[in-house]
Parts: C-alpha cells; sequence; structure tokens
C-alpha cells in the first residue's frame, strides 16, 4: 500500500488530510476526536490577542447553497476567530500535542498589525509544542472590519510585514493563509515569500451571500433581520482555489514556495487534484462539517488505491506533476480536433445533450424521430457541453480526430504539428513561426 | 363474526380494525420532504418521453421542476391545464405502462421518477385548499349537454364553461363520478375522493349536475339536440358480457362492476358478503380490482382466470404483481367451461387453452375448481348507440370526438379510438370540448 506519510516543511503526518483552521479545530475535545479519526493534522482555530475574548452572534452563523438532493456545496459561515480564552487553547494545544506526537498541530494567528502583540503571542504559541504558526490573512468577514484577517491579505506590505515578525519571534515553521478576495493571488504570494514565509496556504473564505430570505428580505444567515456578507467554502469554491494555486506554482517568483491546498476538498480525488498542482498537503473543512470526521477514511483508502493503481509509492512522487501542464490560453494547441461521440448503449435518450446544443450552443446534435441523438461533426466544434449536461458518465465523450483526416467542420485537414495563436495568422500579434 | 374460512358467501368476514387497514391508501401520499428528494430525481429531459407518453399531455418535467422549487401550486395548474382530472388520474393511472414506463431513469436505473405520486402531492395541494385555479370567461349564453357524468363528462363540462358556456351534465346513476366513482378499487379513492373532485371541479361555475336520467330512457338524443347548441356523450359501458357457459345463471355469479359498485358506496365494509371461494373470469383492471377487494374484504381463496397467456392480459405487470402480493392466484390460459352447483354456484369448471396462430382453442382437458361466487369481468357494451353509427361496438367518432351526427360528439369508453382508461378518456373530453367550442364561436 502507498505511504501516505507527508513531510512539509519539514512536519511530519500519517497522511496529508489537514483540518482547516475552523469550528471543528476550535477545541481540544474536536481535535482529539478528529485524531482517533485518523486525521493526519489539524490547523487550531485561530487564536487572537490576550484578553477579553471576541464574542460571536448567537443567531445562526452559516448559510449554504444545496445542490439535488440537499446535497451541501458550498457553506459561508459569519463565525468569528476562537471565542475561547486564550490561555485555555494554549493549555489544550499543548495537552493534545503531547499525547499526538505523531499528528501536526499548527496553531492558527491573528493579532492586529504591531509589532508587540505578536511578540507576546509568538513565545506562548511556541511553548505549546506545535509544530507550526499558520497567519490568517483571510477571514473575510467581522475581523475584516477590525483591520485584521483579509484586511490585511489585501495588502501585500502588510503580509510581508507581519511574517517577517514572525520569523524573527518564532523559530517554526510561518504558513501564511491567504485571502482569494483579491484580484492577482500572486501579488500576496510573493509577499509572503519576501517576508521569508516558509509556505502559503489557500484559499481563506470568499466574501459571499449565499441566500435572501424572500419573507423577510433579509440576507441568510439572518440576525434579527439582518445578515452580511460571510466567508464561502465547500464544493463550489474548488475550482477558484485551484485556479489560484496554480497561478502560484506556475510564477517562476514563488515556484518554490510550499502550498497547502485548501479550498472543497471532498473526497480522495479532490486532494490528489491539489497535489498535482503542486500542494504539499491539504486542509480540509467544510467535507467535515458536512459528513463529520470519518470522512477522512474514504480520502486515506481511496488515495492509497489510487496511488498503487498508477505506482506510486509516495505523495512526492505526483506531487505538481500537472503544473506544465497547466499553461496560458495563448499556448494550447490550436490544430488539436476533437468530437464528441455518443455511446448509443450507454444513452438514456433524455435529450439534454440536444437541448443544450441546440439552444444554446452549436447545434451539432439531432435527433431522430424515434429519440435517437447523434453528432453533426459538421457542427460539432467539440465544446464539451454536451459531456457536461449529459446525466450518464462517460455516456458522450470528446474523441480526438487523427491528424491527416479531414475536420467536416471546417473542410481542412486536422494537421499533426502544434500550432497556438501565437503564430496563428488572424492574430494581429502574431509572430512568425520559427 | 365470520373468518375467511366460513363456507359460502358470508358478510363480516373481517373485523372493522382490518377493514379499515385493508382499504386504506394503497400508495401514501408523498410528504413534503418525499416530494422534494422524489423531484430533485427528474431529468428535465428535452422532449420528455413521459410526456409523450401521457394520453393528456401534461408538461411532466415542467410540474415537477414546479415542485423541486417548492411552488407545488403552480406544478398543480401545469397539470389541471392538461388535465383536470390530474388528481384522480394521479391515483389511477397505470403510470408503470405509461409515463414511468417512458421515464429515462425507468431505462438508466429501472426506478422511474415517481410522476404519479408527485402529480398527486401537487394536485391534493391545491384542491385540499379547495382553490379551483380557473375563471370562467364571460358567458358566451351557449347551452351544452353534457350526458354522462365521468372522467370524459367531467373533463368536457369544465373546459366547456372555462369557455364561458353553460353546461348541464346528465347522468344515470343517483351521483355525479361515473367510474371514478363507482367503478375502480376503492383503495385507490379513499376519503370519498371522487365525490370530492367533482365538487372542486364544479367549483368553477356554470355547470349544473342532473342525476338519474339515462340516455335511452329520460333522456333522448332529438330532444337533446334540439334544447342545446351541442350534446357531448360520455356514457361509457353500461352493460356488462355474459359468460355464456352452462350455470352462468346460478346464484352467486355476478357481475364484477356490481360488485366493486358495491363496494364503492357501502357505509359498513362489514356487512358486505363476500365467497369463501372467490373466481373471478377475465383479465382486465375490472378483474383485478374485483379480485383483490374479494382477498380485502376476507375471502380465503380468489383466483382470477384468464384465457389467455399472461402477456395478453390487458391488467399490467404491475397490477397482476400487486393482485399476487395480496394473495390472489393468479391463473393463465384457463376459460370457464360451466358452473356447477345445486342452486348456487359450488364450483366452476375451467378448460384449459392453447393459441395457435393467434387462434384460441380448448384443450379439453379441464379442472374445477371450489367456487361460491364467481365474478364476470370479461368487457363491457354499449347499451344505447342513440342512433349513431358504430365503429365495432362503439360510437363512432373522429379524433376530436365528432359523432357521424352534426352537434353530437362523444368521448370515454363508449367511443371509438383510445384505450379504456381515466385519463384517455379526460384527454377526449378536453379536445371535444375545445372542438365543440370552435364549432360553436365560428373559429378554428
Amino acid at each position: 500500500m502507498a505511504d501516505l506519510t507527508t513531510d512539509f516543511l519539514g512536519i511530519k503526518s500519517p497522511n496529508p488530510f489537514w483540518l482547516a483552521s475552523a469550528p471543528p479545530t476550535d477545541k481540544e475535545y474536536n481535535v482529539r476526536r478528529a485524531f482517533e479519526a485518523g486525521w493526519g493534522g489539524v490547523v487550531w482555530k485561530t487564536l487572537g490577542s490576550e484578553g477579553p475574548p471576541v464574542v460571536n452572534v448567537n443567531g445562526p452563523r452559516y448559510g449554504v447553497i444545496y445542490g439535488a438532493d440537499r446535497r451541501v456545496l458550498g457553506i459561508n459561515n459569519i463565525e468569528l476567530i476562537t471565542d475561547r480564552d486564550l490561555f485555555t487553547n494554549l493549555d489544550e494545544i499543548k495537552r493534545v500535542k503531547a499525547d499526538y506526537p505523531d499528528r501536526a498541530i499548527i496553531v492558527s494567528l491573528m493579532v492586529p498589525c504591531e509589532e508587540q502583540a505578536w511578540k507576546d503571542i509568538l513565545p506562548l504559541v511556541e511553548d505549546t509544542g506545535a509544530d507550526g504558526i499558520e497567519l490568517n490573512f483571510g477571514c473575510p468577514h467581522g475581523m475584516a472590519e477590525r483591520g485584521m484577517g483579509s484586511a490585511v491579505g489585501q495588502v501585500p506590505e502588510y503580509i510581508e510585514m507581519v511574517t517577517r515578525w514572525c520569523k524573527q519571534y518564532y523559530s517554526k515553521p510561518v504558513i501564511v493563509k491567504l485571502t482569494p478576495n483579491i484580484t492577482d493571488i500572486r501579488k500576496p504570494a510573493a509577499a509572503a515569500m519576501r517576508g521569508g514565509a516558509d509556505a502559503v496556504s489557500l484559499i481563506n473564505t470568499i466574501n459571499s451571500i449565499t441566500s435572501v430570505n424572500l419573507d423577510t428580505m433579509s440576507p441568510e444567515p439572518s440576525i434579527d433581520g439582518k445578515g452580511t456578507h460571510g466567508g464561502y467554502c465547500g464544493p463550489a469554491v474548488k475550482p477558484i482555489a485551484m485556479s489560484m494555486v496554480s497561478e502560484i506554482a506556475r510564477n517562476p517568483e514563488t515556484a518554490d514556495l510550499q502550498i497547502s491546498g485548501i479550498g472543497g476538498v471532498t473526497t480522495w480525488r479532490d486532494a490528489a487534484e491539489y497535489i498535482t498542482l503542486g500542494c504539499g498537503n491539504v486542509q480540509v473543512c467544510t467535507a467535515a462539517m458536512t459528513y463529520g470526521f470519518k470522512i477522512v477514511q474514504e480520502m486515506i483508502s481511496g488515495l492509497s488505491q489510487w496511488m498503487d493503481e498508477k505506482g506510486h509509492t509516495s505523495i512526492q512522487d505526483f506531487k505538481g506533476q500537472a503544473i506544465p501542464n497547466t499553461t496560458d490560453w495563448q499556448y494550447l494547441n490550436l490544430n488539436y480536433v476533437a468530437k464528441a461521440v455518443i455511446n448509443q448503449d450507454d444513452c438514456i435518450s433524455c435529450g439534454r445533450c440536444y437541448a443544450a446544443c441546440e439552444d444554446t450552443s452549436h447545434q451539432a446534435i439531432l435527433m431522430s424521430d424515434d429519440r435517437v441523438f447523434t453528432v453533426d461533426d459538421s457542427e460539432c466544434v467539440a465544446c464539451n457541453l454536451c459531456v457536461d449536461v449529459c446525466p450518464v458518465e462517460d455516456c458522450i465523450t470528446m474523441v480526438a480526430m487523427e491528424p491527416g483526416t479531414v475536420d467536416p467542420r471546417t473542410g481542412k485537414v486536422v494537421q499533426k504539428d502544434y500550432a497556438n495563436w501565437t503564430t496563428h495568422p488572424n492574430n494581429p500579434s502574431a509572430t512568425a513561426a520559427e | 363474526m365470520n373468518s375467511p374460512f366460513t363456507n359460502g358467501i358470508a358478510a363480516q368476514r373481517l373485523n372493522a380494525d382490518a377493514l379499515v387497514e385493508n382499504f386504506s391508501d394503497l400508495h401514501a401520499p408523498l410528504d413534503g420532504h418525499e416530494a422534494a428528494v422524489a423531484a430533485d430525481r427528474c431529468y428535465f429531459c428535452h422532449d420528455a418521453p413521459c410526456v409523450t407518453a401521457c394520453p393528456t399531455d401534461i408538461d411532466i418535467p415542467l410540474f415537477i421542476r414546479q415542485i423541486a422549487t417548492g411552488t407545488p401550486d403552480a406544478a398543480a395548474k401545469t397539470i389541471f391545464d392538461m388535465n383536470i382530472l390530474g388528481g384522480m388520474c394521479a391515483r389511477v393511472c397505470p403510470t408503470e405502462d405509461l409515463c414511468e414506463q417512458a421515464c429515462v431513469r425507468e431505462i438508466a436505473e429501472g426506478k422511474p421518477v415517481e410522476i404519479g405520486r408527485l402529480q398527486r402531492f401537487a394536485t391534493d395541494t391545491v384542491m385540499e385548499k379547495g382553490v379551483m385555479p380557473f375563471v370562467r370567461a364571460a358567458s358566451t349564453g351557449k347551452k351544452i349537454a353534457v350526458v354522462g357524468a365521468g372522467p370524459a363528462g367531467l373533463s368536457c363540462a369544465h373546459r366547456l364553461a372555462m369557455l364561458g358556456h353553460d353546461v348541464t351534465v346528465y347522468d344515470a346513476m343517483q351521483k355525479a363520478g361515473g367510474l371514478n366513482e363507482f367503478g375502480i378499487a376503492a383503495y385507490k379513492s379513499t376519503d370519498n375522493f371522487a365525490a370530492r373532485e367533482v365538487e372542486w371541479l364544479c367549483s368553477i361555475g356554470g355547470i349544473e349536475i342532473k342525476t338519474g336520467m339515462a340516455l335511452g330512457a329520460e333522456l333522448n338524443i332529438d330532444e337533446l339536440a334540439g334544447c342545446f347548441a351541442a350534446v357531448f356523450l360520455s356514457v361509457g359501458l353500461g352493460g356488462v358480457n355474459a359468460l355464456s357457459v352452462e350455470g352462468d345463471d346460478k346464484d352467486g355469479v355476478d357481475d364484477a362492476v356490481s360488485f366493486i359498485r358495491e363496494l364503492r358506496q357501502a357505509s359498513d365494509l362489514a356487512a358486505l358478503p363476500v365467497g369463501r371461494n372467490v373466481v373471478v373470469i377475465g383479465g382486465g383492471m375490472t378483474a383485478v380490482d374485483a379480485a383483490v377487494q374479494s382477498k380485502l374484504l376476507g375471502a380465503q381463496h380468489v383466483t382470477i382466470a384468464y384465457r389467455r397467456g399472461r402477456d395478453a392480459m390487458s391488467a399490467s405487470r404491475y397490477e397482476q404483481d400487486l393482485a399476487a402480493s395480496f394473495g390472489v392466484n393468479l391463473m393463465f390460459n384457463a376459460q370457464p367451461k360451466a358452473i356447477h352447483g345445486n342452486g348456487a354456484v359450488a364450483e366452476i369448471e375451467l378448460e384449459y387453452t392453447s393459441s395457435e396462430n393467434g387462434k384460441l382453442s380448448g384443450t379439453g382437458e379441464t379442472v374445477r375448481l371450489p367456487a361460491d361466487q364467481v365474478f364476470r369481468a370479461i368487457g363491457q357494451t354499449l347499451t344505447s348507440d342513440a342512433g349513431l353509427k358504430l365503429d365495432g361496438r362503439k360510437i363512432a367518432v373522429s379524433d376530436t370526438g365528432r359523432t357521424s351526427r352534426d352537434g353530437v360528439w362523444a368521448g370515454g369508453d363508449c367511443a371509438s379510438g383510445g384505450d379504456d382508461l381515466t385519463v384517455t378518456a379526460v384527454a377526449e373530453g378536453r379536445d371535444a370540448a375545445m372542438d365543440i367550442h370552435n364549432t360553436l364561436m365560428g373559429s378554428k
């Protein structure tokens, strides 16, 4: 069986599945349960400065987006950092770490952007024996209004400054957690790197309003008739998070920066995908909040099976393997021609491909009187919408045309050579092919 | 107190609690959560096969989506637009042969979307509120007669009333509803649903129902044609085919439709007598409804004897299995040869059959079954043709229900074309109403 042991910044964990800093990691009771369930590590829910802790709302904290059958696709939350006393948390962290030396415990921190605040808390954290810290520059709600969380993560200079303080006053790895509520994720990542960060973790949650109550006219979750934007997470945000991860991994300036991937990891497959984009591990929250800690068992068994099938013996074997294949649009091969093919044995004749293609795409699917659906290659641009809307997996596939054959849509012979937009005659800025 | 083992035809074979249990809703209605889960399974197919399979062309994907998005009232409107008896059809339609058989998830997984139960969820939502989601158009001043207050007649009457006409509905029975009220199994129409549906349907206004008026007796087609701008005949099939075997006249040999009718109207099911050994002759829904209800009343042994093979049976496989699940014995390729007994039936003699080139013949081998009660369920016949041209044994009609006589339309079981189903009758009544309207108002 594949070895799932992960070494992230020198921090060892039995598997790459960590629980993200969030409600599931708020206290000793939950974290012990998580470790018993098999999680490789946790990032303890964010601690604030010494003194009276923050308070949370006493109404609902979460809103949700559902798919079919009330499957949770996304949650937004307006919970703040820990509302428990700093020293209670520190004592618990110390105890749990002592009892689970083989698991990773990272302490998430959020204190004001003043050097003294960090200088005060870092030695206390160091004393717990935790394996590292994660700087919460991401939470977009509540704390950002007080100049912390995403308010810091949106200013690269602050990221660099605070990271530098942490490296100065703390001896173990420093992970900077990034907010996605910015335009170019490479900038804060580069700032963290300049500050000396050992890694970045992303994404934190996205500003969101999940729904509006049409009776009370209040956004949900509604607190006595009023709502505020929360932080959006769960499977719905995975595509956004993976794109941001890939941007950092592909950027030469930050290519060496270690990444902990966060955002909608729900199955082993999601985790594997993040790792192929360069992540050293993943952090999970919504899936655990939806199904409980037990889901890690599927993640472990699924990832092991897949690695065995692919011949990978360690996480390192496939880490970053998809990065070279992640490129800019302009470098995509315009000579590659595919066509949709419908497997008639698998087709259940629902006609969704037809409706989608006929109404919203290229009129490339034909429907017979007896509901047989076929592809008209002379119209098919291989957009993939039919594949996407088909309820039967692999019933419709995209099949590449052989070089030398004629594309009936364009009448042109399919070329075997690679050619992209940069050299295309229709591109006014084209450079001559070398 | 009797029991299933009491000989002869006897009442009170089961106690009151058992009877209540036996005759409760065959399929419990979906609650809100169940409906949401069931609705989520619909793929919203293009040009959906379920719609094609529905005789009334209900836009099924649309109404299911309306349920899924929390607007069951809108879903019901979508259903009633095409089928004003959508409530009853949700209960009695052989969906396994119609919409649900065509559902792509039946093809994909062998488990169709539960269209019938979802339809009931939507229609019940509106009907329980007593809301009639249609309003009458301005009065046209036209008076139209509908003869027969069954599904075809009610559907026709509602549509005509909605279009502004004044409709008088006649029925030979003392109560409106036709087969919905008198002819289907009690566990498919519980809590007096058929009567409540008639009341609800008539709440649109402009419909007057006159009972105890039969065509060929109190009513005559010439007088009707003279008094009304148009006449729609939906008189059903009032006659019952005879067995034509020796002993057919013995006590204990009854029409299945009469048994079902009495059962539906009974105020106390325990008082209803049923045989210890019941044999039902026939292969349709009436045979199944009579057999199952005999069993539910407490008959010890109930057999359906059908002269052809299982595949030829007009009751669906689902209905056959339903009967078998209640303990009804299904006998195929067996036709009645004689009924024996001294005054009252004691035994039925059946002859096995074989079919060659579609022609059925007896094999000569016979079997005798003990029987205290034999039900005839081998089809019904038209009792009055009103002098109209026939097609086979039914009134000949065009696609829109026009008969051979100007100003007279017909639909439902009495008219040619279509299966003898509630839902087909509803479609025929609706379509005839539109044709009557267009004809009277001079538009097409």
